[in-house]
């Protein structure tokens, strides 16, 4: 029978160490939509997921009632809309049409986001992908709750580096059609390479071709857990800190199995995967940043930073995969400079840089993740950074992401309020050396050779 | 069976079980178990009951036992055992 220690340590992650579920994310399939008229394609879609969805906001508010466990979002994946769109869509305005029908459902429904506004490119762009891709700075000016994502490259296909480019410019001019709100926009615009078909967490989240009519993921959290956890273990080696990391890991990830399953059991939808990441918040005690400072560096950024959050990482997915049936998503800790007030002091003190957060993405579970900035940087160099990740993650056969804010008129100095989850940044110096030839020579870089594994 | 746990803390006063039990004894839910410690002056409770008979409300009940908890002066708790039972056993 369970004893009081059990019960205090359990509650006392949820009320001081910020336990909490990120959220439940219901993916949608959307391919039952698809029709050459584009009115009767807006219509199937919200049709569909005003229905499937309907309760998804109740049910995770009631579920947080019963067992006493903050579920923090309740949120909507659904299929690319460049393969949903593509038969009706004969220009962006088209796919903008979508993106509007999309942002009323998710407020019907009251979700706070719903993601799929995606193309998957990372071969090759169909006309319909290529339309979406440049209708998203429209799309996101004029819609609230609608994230996009683009996956331009994998370790099966190499980089379609056209797709490369025209990313670079889509996040700059998404970037001016926002400008008004600090170019917000670029907030709900994600760059894959090996994007997940079953991540429930935003802005990347889409909900693959490969998965079923739909399902619930659930993304747990708790570094404030990990943090507490690991204060106790000061001094001790790093058998110890590993052991640590992974018995919190477990718990945190048992609560997220368990909210899971109600949450499927009570809407009768299937359950898919936990995705067992370290999401951090702006709030003090909810940080990544201050895990890697409680392991040992003065500052994030410091040199021992890539190794810490390797270990990190590495023991966070081994306590968490015997506490799931399923796991899947991205799975690791995330670095996102603006949502996680570690790191905004490391970058305001000049302890942590774009090229340290760069290597950092080799280990961990996302990449170049909120970064804010100078306004006026280049298209191409965008495009640069984007490249950049993108190889990281076709040579390690991981994922990475770049979510960038170039706030327009803006500079290193400045700093970028978003409110809410996605916090404030330091815009940061981007290094001003030009790649424009590079990015601009056309065609994709071939797989890497150790993709050849048939 | 279904089951909940109760956690009441808070400055120590006269009544606090008894307030509780009868809340509970007049929404038909069966105590299983009951541990109880002061720390420091503080009050720390907990309860292992039986809510089968009431599964139906329980989101109204633990609203209502969360009031009952702001009226006495303490904190009090309800939820569903599995979120302990998930985290603690395997």
């Amino acid at each position: 029978m369970l004893n009081m220690f059990e019960v205090i340590e359990t509650n006392n992650m949820i009320e001081q160490e910020k336990l909490d579920v990120r959220t439940i994310t219901m993916g949608i399939s959307l391919l039952d939509c698809c029709d050459s008229d584009l009115g009767a394609v807006n219509e199937k879609i919200y049709k569909k997921i005003t229905a499937l969805a309907k309760n998804l906001v109740s049910t995770g508010e009631s579920i947080e009632r019963e067992f006493g466990i903050p579920i923090v979002n309740k949120r909507i994946s659904v299929t690319p809309i460049a393969l949903v769109g593509g038969a009706a869509c004969r220009t962006p305005e088209d796919f903008v049409t979508i993106a509007q029908t999309l942002d009323r459902a998710a407020k019907e429904v009251g979700v706070n986001f719903i993601g799929g506004y995606s193309a998957l490119v990372s071969k090759g762009m169909t006309a319909a992908d290529e339309n979406l891709i440049r209708s998203i700075p429209q799309a996101l000016a004029c819609t609230e709750r609608v994230c996009s994502s683009v996956n331009v490259g994998s370790t099966k296909t190499g980089i379609n580096m056209d797709a490369v480019n025209l990313m670079g410019e889509v996040v700059r001019q998404t970037a001016e059609a926002t400008k008004e709100k600090d170019s917000l926009g670029c907030a709900k615009l994600v760059v894959f390479c090996n994007a997940p078909d079953d991540n429930p967490f935003m802005a990347g989240a889409f909900h693959g071709v490969t998965e079923a009519d739909a399902i619930i993921n659930v993304g747990v959290s708790g570094p404030g857990v990990v943090k507490v956890a690991l204060e106790k273990a000061r001094g001790q080696n790093f058998e110890v800190l590993c052991e640590t990391i992974k018995k919190t890991a477990f718990k945190i990830t048992r609560v997220g199995q368990l909210v899971a399953q109600e949450a499927s059991k009570r809407l009768g939808v299937p359950f898919g995967i936990i995705d067992l990441s370290l999401a951090p918040t702006p709030a003090v005690g909810d940080s990544v940043a201050e895990i890697l400072e409680e392991i040992g560096l003065e500052r994030v950024g410091a040199p021992g930073t890539t190794a810490a959050l390797a270990m990190l990482n590495d023991q966070v997915k081994k306590g968490g995969v015997m506490a799931s049936s399923y796991v899947g998503g991205l799975s690791g800790a995330f670095i996102p400079v603006s949502e996680d007030q570690g790191m905004i002091d490391a970058v305001t003190l000049g302890a942590l840089t774009i090229e340290k957060l760069e290597a950092m993405t080799c280990v961990c579970s996302v990449g170049l993740d909120m970064i804010a900035i100078p306004g006026d940087t280049p298209a191409t160099t965008i495009a640069g950074i984007i490249a950049d990740e993108a190889a990281i993650g076709m040579v390690n056969q991981k994922t990475t992401a770049v979510r960038v804010i170039p706030v327009i008129g803006k500079s290193v100095g400045d700093t970028v309020e978003f409110g809410g989850l996605l916090g404030y940044a330091p815009v940061m110096p981007v290094n001003t050396w030009s790649c424009e030839k590079f990015v601009t020579r056309g065609g994709r870089i071939p797989a890497p050779i150790h993709s050849f594994k048939n | 069976m279904s089951k909940a746990i109760i956690t009441v803390v808070g400055k120590d006063t006269v009544g606090i079980i008894a307030r509780v039990c009868t809340f509970l004894a007049d929404n038909q839910i069966n105590i299983l178990d009951i541990s109880q410690t002061i720390v420091q002056g503080y009050f720390n409770m907990m309860m292992i009951v039986d809510i089968t008979a009431a599964d139906g409300r329980f989101g109204v009940l633990a609203e209502e036992i969360e009031k009952l908890g702001d009226e006495i002066g303490v904190k009090i708790k309800c939820q569903k055992e599995e979120i302990f039972t998930s985290m603690h056993r395997i």
